[in-house]
This record gives structure tokens, C-alpha cells and sequence, in this order.
């Protein structure tokens, strides 16, 4: 694969019983669906662990963020269990420090406060997205 | 002595870049909150995978439901692997197959397609649950 053809593999949190893994997850949605199209993507995080070559090959290849949403640092765990270092690792909780007037809740759906902290935190993030890319380039 | 089951635990495929994952997610948390609150957990998938002791404990002495949204089924595969065989194993193109639901298109949030497919796979959900309480 040529270095130009190489994406951002943005790995967010999966859980589905905290409001910080929605947070990690939406953050990965608006930054591959809206934010960076074209040069992030996503796979299915327990792919990894269930050794699809897919999914490994695609971590092994290109550059990874990950995004956890609680102390356990799955998102992290899981690239780095199969010897892959991750470019950037962001944990969700820090992006409510930063913004501490923007109290995410809910886990199915993020309540407003939530969905503006993750475009902010999704701008972030993107920011770290055009850094690899350049980074890829050069 | 027969032991009576209190709870079931529900291992939910996560699925980000699949519709079908987030179908799963959604299915998942209306059983936990709405059709079996009080009988049902969820258990995180990538941390039952990556090491999590109370979650490879409780799934290992209580049954397990497992919700993949597709043929690679990482969650009943983990789950047998890790902590014993689930109760009951959905897979949810098998159920939308069944029932005649197609054209899923978004991973982040609901369109009406992936409503319906959440509403009638958080049902077979809450009929697996009420199958390992029995």
C-alpha cells in the first residue's frame, strides 16, 4: 500500500453501559462520516480480538487513534494486544475536563450538551487526523 | 436443589462499522431498560475480551444471550471462548432475514429502517431472556 492510500484508523470505545463510550463512539462518527471522510475509517473493535486477518491487517498498515471511554482503556488494550503501538490514544473523560460546561448524558442517544462536546472534541481529534496524514506524506 | 436465575447477561456485538452494530446496541439497551430492566446486565465485549475479571465471572456463572450483527459472530465466539456457551446466540441478519427487514444503511444513529430492526431484534432479545430465566 503507497503511503497516499493509507487512512487513519479511528478505534472508539464499544461499551454500551457508560455515556462516555457513546461519547467515544460519536467523536469517531463525526470525524469519519463529517469532519475527515476521506482519510479516516473504522473497523469493528473486537475484530481485532478475534484475529480477523481483515481487521489486524488494517491496524497493522495504517496509523490508529484510539478513543476509550472508561479507565480500562479497551480501545488501547485491544490494538496494542496484537503488537500494534497506537499513533494517539485520547480517553473521553479528558474532553469533559476541557469542557466542563458540556455534561454529556445518555447512552443511546447523547442529550445536546453531549453532542456539542463531541464536535468539539471531534475538531481535536481532527487536528491529530491531518498531522499523521502529513506525517504519511512526508 | 434447583437454583433460580436471577439474571441474564448480554453480550452485544459492537459493531461501529456496521448498521447492523448499531442495531445491536440499541436492541440491547431497550432490554435493559425497558422490556427486562432488573434481569438483564450488559456485558462490555471488549473488555469481557480484553480481560475483564467480573465480566468473564459473572458470564462464566450466569447465562449469557449473545447479539452479533453479523456472520463473524465476535460475541458468541468470545463468549463461548472465554467464559462457557451463551443461553441463546442471535445473529441479527438471520432475524431481519426472517422477518423480511432490509436496507440498513446508517451506523450512527436510527433512520426508520433501523428502528424497526432495533424494535424487532430488542424483542427476540427480551424472548431469549425470558427462555434462559425459565
Amino acid at each position: 500500500m503507497s503511503s497516499s492510500k493509507k487512512k487513519v484508523v479511528v478505534l472508539p470505545c464499544s461499551g454500551i453501559g457508560k455515556t462516555l463510550g457513546t461519547v467515544g463512539r460519536e467523536i469517531a462518527y463525526e470525524l469519519i462520516e463529517d469532519l475527515r471522510p476521506r482519510v479516516t475509517t473504522t473497523t469493528c473493535l473486537p475484530l481485532l480480538m478475534i484475529e480477523d486477518p481483515d481487521a489486524k491487517k488494517l491496524v497493522t498498515d495504517n496509523p490508529v487513534i484510539t478513543i476509550d471511554g472508561c479507565p480500562f482503556g479497551c480501545a488501547r488494550k485491544s490494538v496494542e494486544s496484537i503488537g500494534v503501538t497506537v499513533s494517539k490514544g485520547y480517553r473521553a473523560i479528558d474532553f469533559c475536563k476541557t469542557h466542563r460546561d458540556l455534561k454529556p448524558e445518555g447512552i443511546v442517544e447523547l442529550n445536546e450538551a453531549g453532542k456539542k462536546l463531541v464536535v468539539l472534541a471531534a475538531q481535536e481529534v481532527a487536528e491529530e487526523v491531518d498531522r499523521l496524514v502529513s506525517e504519511e506524506k512526508s | 436443589m434447583d437454583i433460580k436465575v436471577l439474571k441474564v447477561g448480554i453480550v452485544s456485538c459492537s459493531g461501529e462499522a456496521l448498521p447492523e452494530g448499531t442495531v445491536s446496541r440499541v436492541a440491547s439497551r431497550k432490554v435493559l431498560d425497558e422490556l427486562r430492566p432488573g434481569q438483564t446486565v450488559t456485558i462490555c465485549l471488549p473488555l469481557f475480551i480484553a480481560g475483564g475479571k467480573e465480566e468473564r465471572e459473572f458470564a462464566s456463572k450466569f447465562p449469557t444471550v449473545t447479539v452479533d450483527g453479523c456472520e463473524k459472530m465476535c460475541a458468541a465466539k468470545s463468549t463461548e471462548k472465554l467464559s462457557g456457551k451463551p443461553a441463546k446466540s442471535l445473529m441479527i441478519k438471520e432475524i431481519l432475514k426472517k422477518q423480511g427487514i432490509s436496507g440498513l444503511k446508517q451506523c450512527r444513529g436510527l433512520g426508520p429502517a433501523e428502528k424497526v430492526a432495533s424494535d424487532v431484534v430488542a424483542d427476540e432479545i427480551a424472548k431469549a431472556v425470558d427462555e434462559a430465566l425459565e
